[in-house]
């Protein structure tokens, strides 16, 4: 009870001074707008916003989740204010659950503007929801865990910027949103299969165009390990470096 | 009854030891004092015992939970005032308060109520919706006290309550104290402000390099550095030489001391009174103006006992913090 009030309060305190305020707002808006205009210009048929509604979901959950948590961790870090949360009666991982909820959250709503957006242009009616919806969900999760993971390991905003963009750029790039893994480089290959956002990606465009590649299941089990290893690996780190 | 024990509390940064094998108790409902210099070890101390630092080796118990692993159960009843604020710039007063009690696990109405008094209490009622940001040191200093005690903490944790803010504020901070203390909290304060230990704690724990070097009550401290009474007198002529003379026939045991003017000193090496000296001053025809006997004060006995200057230390405080 105690600890759900202070749960529901960090998450909360959160919402209301990081994720709505205008410019993550805006930023959670435009660039998936920007993605798919520049797509919707290139070629105008209605084939493609659906082709390519997976990939900018993708990268809409990507880019929210991951560059957050450098803002609601690496920041109170810096500012001290974190110090407040881990000497406060709440267990490391409720806290850190906490911290990241918010992230996932917001990855979710990122993820559902292209969706809102393409809906206007085209029919979305024989998409497996269910299976979009577990994905997005999924793939926020362990993007945000991701995200946690990095703001764990460095000290200063910049550096879990910087570090988030090592991650996240060769990530679209081998997770066969825009080339299929199976066109890449053999070398490379392997790389695609060790990335999360390979298994999220595949499961969204399953559930939206019927193109999967890898068995579903395989994908949602392989999403929930990254999801746990990424968070165990947080708290260790957060034992570690800053209850020193 | 003790709140706090602390046996051979050690702290390993590394190859450095901040904190090397301390020993000392709190007693419930006292004000422990932790007296020391710059890197004394004050804040990695506190850190351990708020479960922000690891013990690297020995053992802390508050309220009976051992904090090596229990330090979760023991947050409950802690509450913290660290040496910078750090509440969050963005959020006000208020915010700042009701938060902080969540933290906690106190009920929405409960915060709130408790939000308002101590924002009153601490003369912040007006600015309970400016963001914390927009504070002075001294407003900033008190809101994060208030933060400290919102969920009524049984034992108060304080980081150096009254570096860095003027006069006033931290005469202020210092009343706001004692009254927390009247009503039943326990205090852990440390400071580097001799008068402030002397003034505010029951007792006073010198801490140096890393090391306890005397812990015990004002008066404890005190006798151990006095050796002997020192008696003065201020006389309306002691310019007659056979003055001296005759102190030296009368009172052998004693070494007198003639300071500027009127001033005589008379330095005993066991407690004595003031009597024998104005009944002989008063055969001689002499008027006293003023007749004291001077205790040594705590600053004396720190410098004694560490060999540190208090002056020199307060003042690489001011400078650091700035
Ligand atoms: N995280 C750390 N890593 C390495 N050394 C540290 C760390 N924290 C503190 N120290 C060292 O431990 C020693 C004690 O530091 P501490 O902050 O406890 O001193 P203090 O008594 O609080 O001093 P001050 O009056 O300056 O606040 C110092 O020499 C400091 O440099
Ligand atoms: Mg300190």
């Amino acid at each position: 009870m105690r600890s759900c009030t202070a749960f529901k309060n960090i998450l909360i305190k959160d919402i209301k001074t990081y994720y709505i305020k205008p410019p993550n707002i805006s930023w959670g808006i435009i660039f998936p707008i920007a993605w798919t205009a520049m797509f919707f210009v290139k070629s105008q048929t209605p084939i493609d916003i659906r082709a390519i509604l997976p990939g900018v979901m993708s990268m809409s959950i990507l880019f929210g989740t991951t560059s957050m948590l450098a803002v609601t961790i690496t920041f109170e870090r810096r500012h001290r204010s974190f110090e407040r949360l881990l000497v406060a009666p709440i267990e490391l991982s409720s806290l850190m659950l906490a911290k990241t909820l918010g992230a996932i959250l917001f990855g979710i709503a990122n993820a559902s503007v292209p969706v809102i957006f393409a809906s206007f242009l085209i029919s979305l009616s024989d998409i497996n929801w269910v299976l979009a919806f577990i994905s997005v969900v999924l793939m926020a999760t362990t993007s945000a865990f991701l995200g946690l993971f990095i703001a764990v390991a460095v000290s200063e905003v910049f550096e879990a910027q910087t570090f988030s963009n090592f991650f996240r750029f060769p990530m679209i790039f081998l997770c066969g949103l825009f080339i299929p893994v199976s066109d890449l480089p053999r070398i490379i290959r392997p790389l695609s299969y060790i990335i999360p956002l390979t298994y999220g990606a595949d499961l969204l465009k399953l559930s939206i165009n019927n193109d999967g590649h890898i068995f579903p299941i395989l994908s949602l089990v392989i999403l929930v390990t990254f999801g746990v290893v990424l968070f165990s690996l947080s708290l260790k780190n957060v034992k570690r470096k800053w209850i020193y | 009854m003790s709140i706090i024990k602390v046996e051979n509390l050690t702290k390993r940064y590394g190859d450095f030891e901040a904190v090397k094998g301390i020993n000392f108790s709190v007693h419930k409902g006292e004000i422990f004092g932790f007296l020391g210099p710059n890197g004394a070890g004050k804040t990695t101390t506190i850190n351990m015992l708020i479960g922000l630092a690891g013990i690297t080796s020995g053992s802390a118990k508050l309220l009976g939970y051992d904090l090596t692993f229990q330090a979760k159960k023991a947050q409950k009843y802690i509450g913290i005032v660290p040496d910078e604020s750090n509440l969050y710039e963005e959020l006000d007063g208020f915010q700042n308060l009701s938060f902080c009690a969540a933290l906690y696990g106190m009920k929405k109405s409960e915060r709130m109520e408790k939000a308002h008094e101590l924002l009153h209490r601490f003369n912040l009622a007006d600015a309970g919706n400016k963001p914390f940001r927009a504070y002075s040191r001294g407003m900033k200093r008190r809101l994060t006290i208030a933060a400290g005690i919102i969920h009524d903490p049984k034992i108060l944790f304080l980081d150096e309550p009254t570096t860095g803010i003027d006069v006033a504020s931290a005469r202020q901070i210092r009343e706001l104290i004692l009254d927390l203390n009247a009503s039943g909290t326990t205090v852990f304060l440390t400071t580097h402000y001799i008068e402030e230990a002397e003034r505010l704690c029951h007792r006073i724990a010198f801490i140096v390099d890393g090391k306890i070097v005397r812990i015990g009550t004002v008066n404890e401290l005190m006798s151990e550095a006095q050796e002997g009474t020192i008696v003065q007198f201020t006389l309306d002529d002691a310019s007659d030489p056979g003055l001296r003379e005759a102190l030296r026939h009368r009172f052998p045991e004693f070494e007198e001391e003639f300071i500027s003017g009127n001033i005589v000193r008379i330095h005993s090496p066991s407690p004595t009174g003031l009597m024998e000296f104005m009944k002989f001053f008063d055969e001689r025809k002499l008027n006293i103006y003023e007749a004291k006997i001077i205790r040594p004060s705590l600053e004396d006995v720190f410098v004694k006992i560490t060999g540190i200057e208090i002056n020199k230390m307060a003042k690489d405080k001011e400078q650091y913090k700035k």
